[in-house]
């Protein structure tokens, strides 16, 4: 029934004040539906991917509703959340290489976290097998310690044990980033396999590489000091970007076959604002080309087009 | 003007080193002035350890790497010294190569003392101007702060403008854009080539294909140590000959197309 965050605020508490990380994002993904979230470092993209799953100490639930399935989840209740953890909403996380105990066994540490959430780990068994050798894990991984792995292997089992009670969303937070290419690739692809296979119901794939979520999301979200900048369908994001950020950011991205000779690529001059005290109206107004009068009032994230929104005064 | 001839570089493991591993494999290639060559490879591969080699931060266990002609590895104590005014490393990440509790132009005092005890204030204070003009900083907005107020861009630029105090004839540039950010990423990379047009030889190691095809003049790519394929740049990318390369280049994400099953 797909995944619906209305006006989400999560600012992070700190001596000085609060850091508005997250301040009033509203998306929906679709069942099925795999969405790629980019942005630079500091744009609040990991503070989203954590804000659906669990809060930490320092985050504060400032406003905004989230409603996974027809029912809210109760984001500022850390034990009301269990409820929905792992078996509605599943995370890979940023660095799942160190996310598994290093003296467990891969599969005792398996078997204590599904017994601790009332599953049956001989009955799930035939199944984790299975998916192991899906992503091309032979099933003595489970007797083998993590060091024994090598760091794809290891982010291709926790991305099977994320998903092994079929949530209906995960987040994968920047899970490809520490890896190889062609591992980068494996990993990437397995996890639009497990859509196709259903494991998962929808997919927020979060990273900063805009190549590489181009190649298997359905639709992606940029997102820009704490806001998001623009949604679009994968497709109309990369090759028709409305928002001027986007479009900077697009093509300032070296990509294979450019060379520095025949085509200089330009970076978008000046830095992201601080989010302890962000300036009013449009964040990106500073190091916006375009930026005129109306930019000090705060564009809206308006439907442009069916399924492309924008926050900007210009593309409206 | 840099040689590396059929260097190779083993590395004791385990316990009172009774296991070897060899990093590096008879790899040689040369940088001339104003050229960049880009050492590409996954992890492992051994492309920061041949960067270290030409640093003198590992040693060579076999082959030679000659600048100018004279063998590296026979520098000693001043001979040393010297070697590092023509030769200069910034590293990948900008955050740990500055110590946090100083501020961040220090390394240009520390620099100074070095080398350039001798130079009056003023003639210092021109040379660090024109250094940060030349990595296009504005004085004004790094010196006397510290590490942690500057970006990332601006910390890599700092250690590049300090590599030019120097009369440096070749930079050894080991990944130093992987932790920038998308939209700053591209003006060091810029930078970089004009350096070079300036005549500095670079030698760029990267993992990211990209980077090294936007960049460089020749490329050399390494797997487990073992160099698979070399050449132009161009040729190197658009004729790929080792089944290695060809993998790699197929699965570089892109954004003019997508992955073929």
């Amino acid at each position: 029934m797909s995944l619906h965050v209305d006006d989400l605020r999560v600012y992070y508490r700190t001596v000085h004040g609060d850091v508005q990380a997250l301040d009033g994002v509203t998306f929906t993904v679709e069942d099925g539906e795999i969405m790629g979230v980019a942005g630079e470092s500091g744009c609040g993209k990991t503070t989203l991917s954590k804000s659906l799953i669990r809060l930490d100490g320092r985050m504060r639930h400032i406003g905004g509703t989230v409603e996974l399935d027809g029912s809210v989840l109760p984001l500022e209740d850390d034990r009301a959340m269990n409820r929905f953890r792992f078996t509605d909403v599943s995370i890979i996380p940023q660095y799942a290489m160190s996310a598994m105990n290093p003296i467990r066994k891969i599969g005792t540490m398996m078997r204590e976290l599904l017994e601790s959430r009332g599953v049956d780990f001989k009955q799930l068994r035939p199944e984790l097998e299975r998916r192991l050798e899906l992503v091309g894990l032979s099933r003595d991984v489970l007797t083998m310690f993590p060091i024994e792995l090598s760091g794809g292997m290891k982010q291709r089992t926790v991305m099977v044990l994320s998903t092994l009670l079929n949530p209906s969303l995960l987040i994968a937070d920047e899970v490809t980033s520490a890896l190889d290419v062609s591992t980068q690739r494996a990993v990437a692809e397995t996890m639009a396999e497990f859509r196709d296979r259903e494991f998962v119901t929808s997919l927020i794939f979060v990273t900063h590489d805009v190549s590489l979520v181009y190649q298997i999301a359905d639709t992606i979200m940029v997102m820009y000091a704490g806001k998001l900048a623009e949604k679009a369908p994968a497709d109309t994001l990369v090759k028709q970007p409305r928002h001027p950020y986007t479009q900077q950011l697009i093509s300032s991205l070296p990509e294979v076959g450019v060379r520095y000779e025949e085509q200089q690529l330009a970076g978008i001059p000046g830095t992201p604002p601080g989010l302890l005290d962000p300036p009013g109206g449009c964040r990106f107004r500073a190091r916006c080309p375009l930026a005129f009068d109306k930019c000090v009032e705060e564009p809206p994230f308006v439907e442009i087009e069916p399924g492309h929104s924008v926050a900007c005064w210009k593309a409206m | 003007m840099l040689t590396v001839d059929r260097v190779s570089k083993v590395y004791r493991t385990g316990a009172f080193g009774t296991n070897q591993l060899t990093a590096v494999q008879d790899v040689s290639f040369d940088i001339n002035p104003g050229e960049v060559v880009s050492l590409i490879g996954e992890s492992g591969s051994g492309k920061t350890t041949i960067g270290k080699m030409v640093l003198r931060l590992a040693s060579i266990t076999s082959g030679t790497i000659t600048l100018d002609g004279v063998d590296i590895s026979t520098y000693r104590g001043r001979g040393l010294k010297n070697y590092y005014r023509h030769v200069q490393g910034v590293f990948q990440d900008p955050f740990s190569s500055f110590n946090p509790i100083f501020k961040a132009d220090r390394v240009f005092a520390m620099l100074k003392g070095q080398y350039f005890s001798s130079m009056g204030r003023d003639a210092w204070q021109h040379k660090v101007e024109a250094a940060l003009d030349a990595v296009r900083l504005d004085p004004a907005a790094v010196v006397n702060k510290y590490p942690h107020q500057l970006s990332g861009g601006q910390l890599q630029r700092l250690l590049i403008a300090r590599a030019l105090l120097l009369d440096i004839k070749v930079l050894v540039a080991d990944e130093i854009i992987s932790m920038l950010d998308a939209s700053t990423r591209i003006d060091v990379l810029n930078l970089l080539a004009e350096l070079k047009a300036d005549g500095l030889g670079i030698l760029f190691v990267t993992h990211d294909l990209a980077l090294g095809n936007y960049i460089s003049d020749k490329t050399v790519i390494l797997q487990k140590g073992v160099m698979v394929e070399t050449g132009e740049t161009t040729a190197v990318f658009t004729d790929p000959q080792h089944p290695y390369t060809q993998q790699l280049l197929a699965s570089v994400p892109r954004l003019d197309r997508r992955w073929q099953k």
